[in-house]
């Protein structure tokens, strides 16, 4: 699904360049649930950013879903977010004066989709969710945890091929991070190829692979045994 | 444009961002409206500048004799001058459709006029009609001199406000009688002048009367005409020059006048008042237009800095559209069809209460300087569309940049 080889990114701040990714070599498969590990600094959101798009890589290839990423306008690069990749941020992301209905059809919006099929499948992934009773709320009168799934329904809308978390639990507490995981976890066992960037140990270990980012390289790939959030709620 | 889709984002967020949408809107509405109420009183001032100075008859060309100054055909200087009806005569018959008012005048001095046991020493002029217009008097009461009165020579007095005052009191004066050198006037009217007290002690008749009465003949002391007002000024001085010189060369011939004599014959064109009169007239425009561009100007500032703010308010909002798939030009598409949208709305609104408080309010205007304040709508439609037009390419820069930022730069705006 995705497959990354040699890629290199660096930052120029002035006269100083920083190197951030030093020659990264990368592969998901379909179906897979993986975690970004690393320090700050360690390149795990400039790595999380290239693959989706956000931010694009000096060196090396990128390929997703066959498809390469690659000299994408800006046009292009849109279509390709829309079209491939479902986006779950740590600050949630949502448009504070829309409902959770009417942020989760966002991505249906941009796909060219009429209203009425727009809100109903937006309704289905809210459902999915569990909170098809709060569609009609607004951001701010959704709990921190609430807030994450509807932005876990928002990134499901447009049945992406991939979903992107960035610290998808940073801003909650460990109990509704738990929750949020083992939403991930059922999302992932439909089979979603899901990558997640976490910082933290027990969440990494809710996921089946955890790779590891120091200073720019890949220190540490391999799959672990899969805990379950469910257990631990 | 007319994708129902985008309409119906566009008034979601425009329901949703109630505040938003109110004080853009108010800053388009106040500044259309502002700018009608001051169109509409600079027209009011230049309606109600241009009755005043039009009745005064800002080009009234005044005729009056003296003596010669020159040796002329053998005759020596000294000699005085004098008009008769026949000079008036020829002159209204030879410019017939150029004039607008006319008017001979034979005036006498310190006629002594009582009412009862009041009595005064004013000035009697025997006037034709036309005299009132000349000199821009309004009745009182009743009415002024009129053909009928010259016609047929009739007893009729015309009285000014300090005649009146002084006279009659209080009492009613229309239809008593005034002995003027012991002759019986009746009085048929009342009349103000705007030249003031000096202008209102004066008393008409009809030129026929005056003549017949007061041992005049047919003399006639001067000659007062006006041309019909034209909207340029150089056009209006043009004509009232030829016909002044004209005037002047005509008299001077038939009275035997050397051409070079000034003294003998003059002619006043009142071109200086004219010239006042235009000069007061485009400067009111010119300030107005001032004031006006400055005001759009302002609204379009204010327009631009309201863009402004609305995209860097919505830059996050954008990041995550970005984010979920919005292209740019949909971004930039999106910003500005609310923008237009909201200003297109409130600027019209704007331009509706304009017209509709000068609709009712501009009749209740009661003073001189200020009549039927209107605005010309095509104006106060193309002040909407400039307006509409400079917010939508003040707010197009920010959404454009905005449109363009990476999302990840936009999602970390907080």
């Amino acid at each position: 699904m995705i497959d990354i080889k040699d890629l290199h990114k660096s930052y120029k701040t002035g006269a100083t360049s920083l190197h951030v990714l030093k020659g990264i070599n990368f592969n998901v498969k379909e179906g897979e649930l993986v975690s970004i590990m690393g320090s700050s600094g360690s390149g795990k959101s400039t790595l999380l950013n290239i693959l989706g798009m956000l931010d694009e890589a000096d060196a090396g290839s990128y390929h997703l879903d066959n498809v390469p990423i690659k000299n994408l306008n800006e046009k292009i690069a849109a279509q390709y977010r829309n079209k491939f990749l479902g986006f779950i941020f740590q600050s949630f992301n949502l448009i504070n004066y829309k409902t959770a209905l009417d942020n989760v059809a966002m991505p249906l919006y941009y796909q060219g989709v009429s209203r009425g099929e727009r809100l109903d499948r937006s309704m289905a992934y809210l459902e999915k969710v569990g909170l098809a009773p709060w569609a009609r709320h607004l951001p701010n009168e959704l709990s921190g945890g609430q807030k994450q799934r509807v932005a876990i329904a928002r990134a499901l809308a447009s049945d992406p091929k991939v979903l992107l978390a960035d610290e998808p639990t940073g801003a909650l507490d460990t109990k509704t991070s738990y929750e949020v995981m083992d939403l991930i976890q059922g999302i992932n066992d439909e089979g979603k190829t899901i990558l997640v960037v976490t910082h933290e140990d027990d969440i990494a270990h809710m996921t089946k692979r955890i790779v590891n980012l120091k200073d720019g390289v890949i220190i540490d790939d391999s799959f672990v045994k899969q805990v379950r959030a469910k257990d631990h709620v | 444009m007319f994708n129902l889709e985008r309409w119906e984002e566009i008034f979601e967020t425009i329901s949703k961002n109630k505040l938003r949408t109110f004080l853009t809107g108010l800053s388009v509405l106040s500044g259309i409206f502002i700018l009608v109420i001051l169109l509409g009183v600079s027209q009011g001032m230049q309606n109600g500048i241009s009755t005043q100075f039009q009745g005064d008859a800002a080009n009234i060309i005044y005729v009056w004799t003296g003596v010669t100054s020159v040796e002329y055909k053998g005759m020596n200087p000294g000699r005085e001058i004098q008009l008769r009806n026949k000079d008036y005569d020829q002159i209204v018959r030879a410019h017939e459709n150029e004039l607008e008012y006319k008017s001979s005048i034979y005036s006498t001095w310190g006629q002594m006029i009582t009412y009862k046991k009041e009595a005064g020493s004013y000035r009697l002029e025997g006037i034709y009609p036309d005299y009132q217009f000349l000199e821009n008097q309004s009745m009182i009461k009743g009415r002024h001199i009129n053909v009928l009165d010259v016609d047929h020579s009739t007893k009729s007095v015309v009285i000014g406000k300090k005649v009146y005052d002084d006279l009659f009191k209080e009492e009613e004066a229309l239809g008593k009688y005034v002995k003027v050198s012991g002759v019986n006037f009746k009085v048929v009217g009342v009349f103000s002048d705007p030249g003031g007290e000096r202008e209102e002690s004066r008393v008409f008749v009809p030129i026929t009367t005056a003549q017949k009465v007061f041992g005049g003949g047919n003399k006639v002391n001067s000659l007062s005409f006006s041309l019909p007002m034209e909207d340029d000024f150089d056009k209006a001085t043009a004509a009232s020059v030829q016909f002044s010189e004209n005037l002047k060369d005509k008299l001077k011939k038939a009275h035997d006048v050397a051409p070079e004599d000034e003294s003998a014959i003059s002619v006043n064109n009142s071109l200086e008042n004219a010239k006042r009169f235009y000069e007061l007239m485009s400067m009111i425009k010119m300030f107005f237009w001032f004031v006006g561009i400055a005001t759009i100007l302002a609204g379009v500032i204010g327009v631009s800095n309201i863009m402004l703010i609305i995209v860097k308010e919505r830059t996050k909002e954008i990041g995550i559209r970005k984010a979920l798939g919005a292209q740019p030009l949909s971004i930039v598409t999106m910003i500005l069809h609310e923008s237009i949208f909201v200003t297109a709305i409130a600027g019209f609104l704007g331009l509706f209460l304009g017209l509709l408080l000068l609709e009712f309010i501009g009749p209740m205007v009661e003073t001189e300087f200020i009549t039927n304040p209107s605005v010309d709508f095509n104006i106060a439609i193309t002040t909407v569309v400039i307006l509409i037009v400079a917010g939508a390419f003040a707010g197009f820069f920010p959404a454009w940049r905005a449109a363009r930022i990476k999302p990840i730069i936009a999602l970390r705006d907080e």
